[in-house]
C-alpha cells in the first residue's frame, strides 16, 4: 500500500490521462506530444489554482 | 509566347502549369502543331498523381477485433495494428493506473445498489480482464476505510474509462475513420 499526498496524487493522474489523451486524440507523434504536454500542465495548473480557491474561500 | 503562337489550338493553362508542362516536341515547335500531336510529360507537374498509403484494407478481416481485445488488454488493439508505441505507451499508462488505484486501496465496485455504485462498476469493467483478474483474486477494497482509498478508486474508474478511449482509437485505426 502506498501512501500519496494529494498533490502527488493530481500528478500521476495527469500523467496517466494526459498520455492517453494526446496518444488518441491527435493523429502524428509530434502533435500527440504537444497536446500530452498541454493536457498535463492543463490538469496540474488547474488542480492548483482550485486548491488556492478552495483554501481562499475556507479562510 | 507559347499561348500566342497557338491561341486556338492549345489548352489554356494557368501560366505556372503551363510553363511546368515539358512537351516531348523539342522547341522550336512547329507552327502547324495541334493538341493531338502534343505529348505531355507528368515530371514536375504541380499536382502529383494521388498515391494511396500502404496498409491493411479497411474491408477485410474482422473490424471490431482491435476494440475488443483493446477492450480486454489495454493497448492490444494498438499492438493488432502494429502500432508498438503507442500500444505500449497506452498499456503501461492505463495498467499503471490502474495498479496505483489498487496500491492506494482502491474499492473495486461489484455491484450496483445505486446509480453512484452503477457508474462506478461501469467504469469499472472498461479495464476488461483486469477488473475480472481483480475480482478472481480479490484485489482492491471492499470499503474506502483509508483517505488515499477515495482517491483509489477514482484512479480504477478513470483507468477504465482511459481504456474505453483507448479501444475505441484502435477501432477508428482500423475502420480507416483516424488515419495511421
Amino acid at each position: 500500500m502506498i501512501h500519496t499526498s494529494h498533490f502527488t496524487a493530481v500528478v500521476f493522474f495527469a500523467l496517466f490521462a494526459s498520455t492517453v489523451f494526446g496518444i488518441t486524440q491527435r493523429e502524428t507523434p509530434r502533435r500527440m506530444f504537444r497536446y500530452g504536454v498541454y493536457c498535463f500542465t492543463l490538469f496540474v495548473s488547474s488542480a492548483i489554482v482550485i486548491s488556492w480557491v478552495m483554501f481562499l474561500i475556507a479562510r | 509566347m507559347y499561348e500566342r503562337a497557338h491561341p486556338a489550338s492549345t489548352p489554356r493553362f494557368p501560366p505556372l502549369a503551363a510553363a511546368q508542362f515539358i512537351p516531348a516536341v523539342p522547341f522550336p515547335a512547329p507552327c502547324s502543331l495541334t493538341t493531338a500531336s502534343m505529348l505531355y510529360s507528368q515530371k514536375g507537374m504541380a499536382t502529383p498523381p494521388v498515391k494511396t498509403a500502404p496498409g491493411p484494407n479497411p474491408q477485410q478481416g474482422f473490424v471490431y477485433l482491435p476494440l475488443i481485445a483493446g477492450w480486454l488488454f489495454p493497448g492490444a488493439g494498438h499492438f493488432l495494428l502494429r502500432k508498438w508505441g503507442r500500444g505500449a505507451l497506452l498499456a503501461a499508462s492505463i495498467i499503471g493506473m490502474f495498479a496505483m488505484g489498487l496500491a492506494m486501496k482502491g474499492k473495486i465496485y461489484t455491484g450496483a445498489q445505486d446509480i453512484l455504485d452503477m457508474l462506478g462498476f461501469v467504469g469499472d469493467l472498461g479495464t476488461g480482464l483486469l477488473f475480472f483478474l481483480s475480482r478472481v483474486f480479490s484485489l482492491g477494497a471492499d470499503q474506502v476505510q483509508v483517505t488515499t482509498g477515495d482517491y483509489g478508486t477514482k484512479f480504477i474508474v478513470v483507468a477504465g474509462l482511459l481504456n474505453v478511449i483507448a479501444a475505441v482509437d484502435a477501432h477508428n485505426l482500423r475502420t480507416g475513420r483516424k488515419p495511421q
